[in-house]
């Protein structure tokens, strides 16, 4: 890694007249446990599922600092996605070891069909009920999720599950102390937070959906379908104390996990790549 | 259940043999960028150095996931290695067994207090044997400055994310506490 330090610097010096600077990709340059790990292409698959979910939520929250309703927000939702930030290059990079890809080639370089992500994260930030509404449904599944993985037969998958579900946990209860907060409220956030959880409820079916990939993963992978108890036992007190009925209406067609995604998630990458993709290989 | 042995084992990963301790004591000096009283060690970010005949190799591992700051300990501890004279050096970074603040030293939590911080309160978490998950126990937090336990949370994510936004309800004065995690 010494060797790495001397690539920057030399690289820094080959900057042209025009600013351009030709550096190597940044990479986390870890590994996640002890020993070789090299993912499977099933395992790979299932961890670029886990690792685009954060991805994408973290980039959806970053978009909020600095106009979140008080500055404290700015700071935890900004502390959150950072967090986020973290378990996606974890997952990437452990992903990218089944094709010799890094983490930043699965970032910048795939476009939407190659996201493995849920519909649930890429709908819009919305206002700030909205935002509150996906972080209460995607945190309680994740930490729901991340719990079991804690005790999977792929080391490394449990070692970024062990390490994140301790970080979750605070996310769960800033979402979950948001949603009683606008929920009990003024009649307006009340109503905000009815609304958002209504406009979203129809993406919280996909999350819980097993894919052929689960059966090929017995023992490594979590089942979806199996966290569906867990959730629901974990969020109806929080309803039963917001005084807010659970939402009952029509399920959205899902698809994320193979690769068919709404019109959301193209504008999100777009925003998020465009700066690598107009300056491959840049660093500062 | 981890037997006392491991548990120290995990704790206080100081090496034993002399050439080894010898290269742990420099890299042991690295300080958190973000709170530069606190030392790699101190925050129990330092895992293990290892110097064989023809190399040394270190592991660290991050406090939280996104840490900012992981990439500055890691060239910091190749410098301050490089620049004692050691060659061959390589930095890794393990998240198995996951940092916790139970691995603040002593040393550094009264540091952090000199300095201001409130240093976390209690243990992180009770380790089930089931997915339930971790247990926060949650404990009153000292006020650095006038040692009041009249303290509340202002905002639980602060300037960092190892840090939440207090205030002292007896000298009023807002302060930073590093969270049990």
């Amino acid at each position: 890694m010494s060797e790495d330090t001397v690539s920057i610097d030399s690289a820094r010096a080959d900057a042209d007249d025009h600013g351009h600077v030709a550096v190597a990709v940044t990479t986390l340059d870890a590994e996640l446990i002890e020993g070789p790990s090299l993912a499977t292409p099933d395992v790979a698959e299932y961890a670029l599922w886990l690792g685009d979910d954060a991805l994408v939520l973290a980039q959806q929250l970053g978009a909020w600092i600095s106009r979140a309703p008080e500055l404290e927000e700015d700071v935890a939702l900004g502390n959150v996605a950072l967090d986020l930030i973290g378990h996606a290059r974890s997952l990437l990079h452990y992903a990218g070891t089944a094709t010799n890809r890094t983490e930043d080639d699965l970032a910048y370089w795939r476009t939407e069909p190659d996201f493995r992500s849920l519909h649930i994260v890429e709908q819009p930030n919305g206002d700030f009920a909205h935002t509150i509404a996906r972080q209460f449904v995607v945190s309680h599944y994740v930490f729901e999720l991340y719990s079991r993985l804690r005790a999977s037969a792929d080391q490394t998958l449990a070692a970024i599950a062990a390490k994140a579900v301790k970080e979750v946990d605070y996310h769960r209860d800033h979402a979950t102390q948001w949603m009683l907060r606008l929920a009990q409220g003024t009649d307006e956030s009340r109503r905000r937070m009815i609304t958002a959880l209504s406009d979203l409820w129809p993406y919280v079916d996909e999350i819980f959906r097993d894919e052929p990939l689960i059966d090929r993963l017995e023992g490594i992978a979590v089942r979806p379908s199996s966290l569906r108890p867990a959730f629901d036992a974990a969020i109806a007190p929080v309803f039963a104390e917001a005084e807010v009925e659970l939402p009952n209406g029509f399920v959205a067609s899902g698809g994320g996990r193979i690769g068919k995604h709404s019109e959301h998630l193209a504008f999100l990458l777009a925003e998020m790549q465009v700066l690598t993709r107009a300056h491959p290989g840049a660093s500062w | 259940m981890v037997t006392v042995a491991a548990h120290e084992a995990i704790s206080r990963p100081r090496p034993i043999d002399a050439a080894s301790l010898a290269a742990w004591t420099i890299a042991a000096q690295v300080v958190d960028p973000e709170i530069p009283i606190l030392t790699i060690a101190d925050l129990g970010v330092l895992r293990s150095v290892r110097v064989t005949s023809d190399a040394v190799a270190v592991t660290l591992t991050p406090t939280y996931s996104g840490c900012p700051a992981m990439d500055a300990m890691r060239d910091d501890v190749l410098a301050v290695l490089a620049s004692a004279g050691y060659e061959n050096v390589s930095v890794r970074l393990v998240l198995s067994p996951a940092w916790t603040t139970d691995w603040m030293s002593e040393i550094g939590k009264n540091k952090l207090r000199e300095y201001g911080i409130a240093a976390p309160t209690g243990h992180a978490t009770v380790r089930g044997s089931g997915p339930a998950g971790p247990i926060r126990l949650k404990m009153a937090v000292k006020c650095p400055r006038c040692s009041s336990l009249n303290t509340r949370e202002l905002a639980h994510f602060g300037s960092t994310s190892c840090k939440s936004l207090y205030e002292c309800r007896d000298c009023l004065e807002p302060f930073d506490y590093f969270k049990v995690l």
